[in-house]
């Protein structure tokens, strides 16, 4: 998943005591399992904060397509570059089933685009990240798809129907670039030294970035609590988090790569690795726009939008005059 | 000519027409002016891309040297390519990308038409599984062409103006030369100058629809085909493309 600090608009979690009628009876359909469809009811706070996720879900697809757009011109074999092609062109599909799913809680495609472009709202951290070499390629979809993968599982239970049936559709081509990372890592693993050298430094430079994928400590969480009350977050950032370096750790040694924690041990009680976190700081300062691509990325995007501005206008003039003319005609 | 070295020289001509496009067009990667066309232009990238392994990967099994078709793309030199110059040319803006994929689509069907009736199978093959995607190609690019050009006063300037830019680099999809010669006598592939007529027409009703005015017939501006003499920008399309292979000799990625 790509979002990262969603911030539900309530006051913090009510008490059943505390709730409307409406909102009981939401909340008691939601513990029942049941879906939410749009034309239901719901409070606002709900629909707010999904469009926000949702939203910040597509926009980090639609961006997350600059990194590995950076690579496609520079495939090593015709095969990479097709394959490549085929997971940026997903990418796009899922920010635009995404997008749907947002619409039907009443925003339009168009006005999330603004507040992406203006800022407004926000895209996963990690593609602020430069993609440096081809390893990257492999890193991206080894981690950072892998790290996705762990946070949207789960959300195909959520509970806004939309958002769930997009989910189950992205959930099945993510599988797909995960592997397809890990494959492009393992042939360098065991290339020659210096493609070895290009996979080490590639996960060197994601890994922390990947973890801060799942966002902040839950301790620093402020708004989970209501997100998870709602079925719109299903598990906690620490939770998933601990699952990712698990699950990714021994995928590491398999390649004879070394993540880059020395304080990395397996803890036999917890059943799990113990690790260091991620510099929290530079996470902040991330979102706040100080990362290392920030700028470049919101001007390719904002170029990409004012550059097209006359092939939409052109589409829609023409759409208008062939109405007319059919209308003229009957 | 000998037979198998035409032979060569036409898989070489079909595959780095796709080649050179899937390049170009997959540069528009994240850029285009609206999402519906960043995955179209994607899945034409990634269409022609397919394409140019089936052919390069003929061309280098009809070559017997041991080559494989990423051989073919990546470790030739400019001199050595055999696309038409058309497709070498910069993506501009999205209207000058669409008018050259319409003026390379209405050639590729036509092309591709005749050579499912190649007397070699292999042809055959290709052919048929291509013109599928190609026709679909057409059917997108044409749509955009009459879209764009009967759209706005600013778009139509434009589309217009992508027009006369690429039109001189129509004529060499017609040309003949003794490969051709030695092709149509195998039965392999049809003679280029017997696609015109058809092209003009589809040109003429796409155009027409589009309000756009075909600039007058000039020389047709060759070299790509027979790789005499390509424009500067297949050199940098080239340097991006080919640095990885070049970089890391020997590699497998």
């Amino acid at each position: 998943m790509y979002a990262q600090m969603v911030k539900s608009t309530g006051t913090g979690l009510k008490s059943a005591d505390e709730m409307s009628a409406e909102e009981r009876a939401f909340q008691a359909r939601i513990d029942a399992g049941e879906k939410i469809e749009p034309k239901d009811w719901m409070p606002e706070g709900y629909r707010k904060t999904l469009i926000r996720q949702i939203g910040q879900h597509a926009h980090s697809e639609i961006v997350g397509q600059l990194p590995e757009g950076n690579w496609i011109t520079r495939a090593p074999t015709l095969e990479r570059k097709a394959i490549l092609l085929a997971k940026v062109q997903d990418e796009a599909g899922h920010g635009l089933y995404l997008y749907c799913a947002a619409e039907t809680l009443g925003v339009s495609r168009d006005e999330m685009t603004e507040m992406l472009l203006d800022g407004r709202m926000k895209y996963s951290s990690i593609f602020n990240y430069p993609t440096l070499t081809w390893a990257d390629m492999g890193a991206v979809g080894w981690l950072v798809d892998g790290a996705a993968i762990m946070n949207q599982v789960p959300l195909q239970r959520t509970s806004f129907g939309p958002y769930s049936r997009a989910m189950i559709r992205v959930c099945k081509e993510e599988s797909f670039h995960q592997r397809q990372g890990f494959d492009i890592m393992m042939k360098m693993a065991q290339g020659t030294p210096q493609q070895k050298a290009m996979a080490q430094d590639a996960l060197n430079r994601f890994w922390y970035p990947a973890l801060m994928m799942f966002g902040p400590s839950d301790k620093d969480s402020v708004h989970s609590a209501q997100s998870m009350a709602w079925k719109i977050k299903m598990n906690t950032n620490d939770e998933l988090r601990q699952k990712f370096v698990d699950q990714t750790v021994p995928q590491a040694e398999y390649l004879g790569l070394t993540v880059p924690d020395e304080n990395l041990t397996w803890n036999e009680e917890k059943g799990g690795y113990d690790f260091s976190e991620p510099d929290w700081e530079e996470f902040f300062e991330v979102i706040k726009g100080n990362g290392p691509c920030n700028t470049d990325r919101l001007a390719a995007r904002n170029k990409a939008w004012d550059d097209g501005a006359w092939v939409r206008e052109g589409m829609m003039a023409h759409a208008e005059k062939k109405r007319a003319r059919k209308m003229a005609a009957e | 000519m000998a037979r198998e070295a035409a032979f060569y020289e036409f898989l070489l001509r079909m595959g780095d027409n796709t080649l050179i496009l899937g390049h170009r067009v997959s540069e528009w990667c994240g850029h285009a002016p609206v999402l519906e066309e960043d995955i179209a232009l994607a899945n034409t990238a990634l269409d022609l891309i397919g394409q140019t392994q089936m052919w390069l990967g003929l061309a280098a099994e009809v070559q017997g040297a041991g080559k494989t078709a990423d051989d073919l793309a990546f470790l030739r030199d400019a001199w050595d390519f055999r696309n038409l110059l058309l497709v070498e040319m910069p993506n501009g803006d999205f209207g000058q990308t669409l008018m050259r994929q319409f003026l390379f689509d209405a050639w590729h069907v036509l092309q591709l038409r005749a050579l499912t009736a190649s007397s070699d199978a292999r042809v055959a093959a290709i052919a048929a599984k291509s013109v599928k995607e190609a026709t679909y190609h057409l059917e997108r690019s044409a749509e955009t062409v009459v879209g764009l050009g009967d759209g706005t006063a600013e778009s139509h300037a434009r589309m217009q103006a992508a027009l006369d830019y690429l039109y001189p680099y129509v004529g060499e999809m017609f040309l003949s030369d003794a490969v051709d010669a030695a092709l149509v006598e195998a039965g392999i592939a049809p003679d280029p100058a017997s696609l015109r007529a058809d092209y003009d027409d589809t040109l003429a009703r796409v155009l027409g629809e589009a309000t756009l005015t075909l600039p007058e017939a000039r020389r047709a501006r060759g070299g790509g085909r027979d790789g005499k003499m390509h424009t500067e920008h297949l050199g940098h399309l080239l340097t991006t493309m080919q640095w990885m292979q070049r970089a890391y000799p020997g590699a497998t990625w």
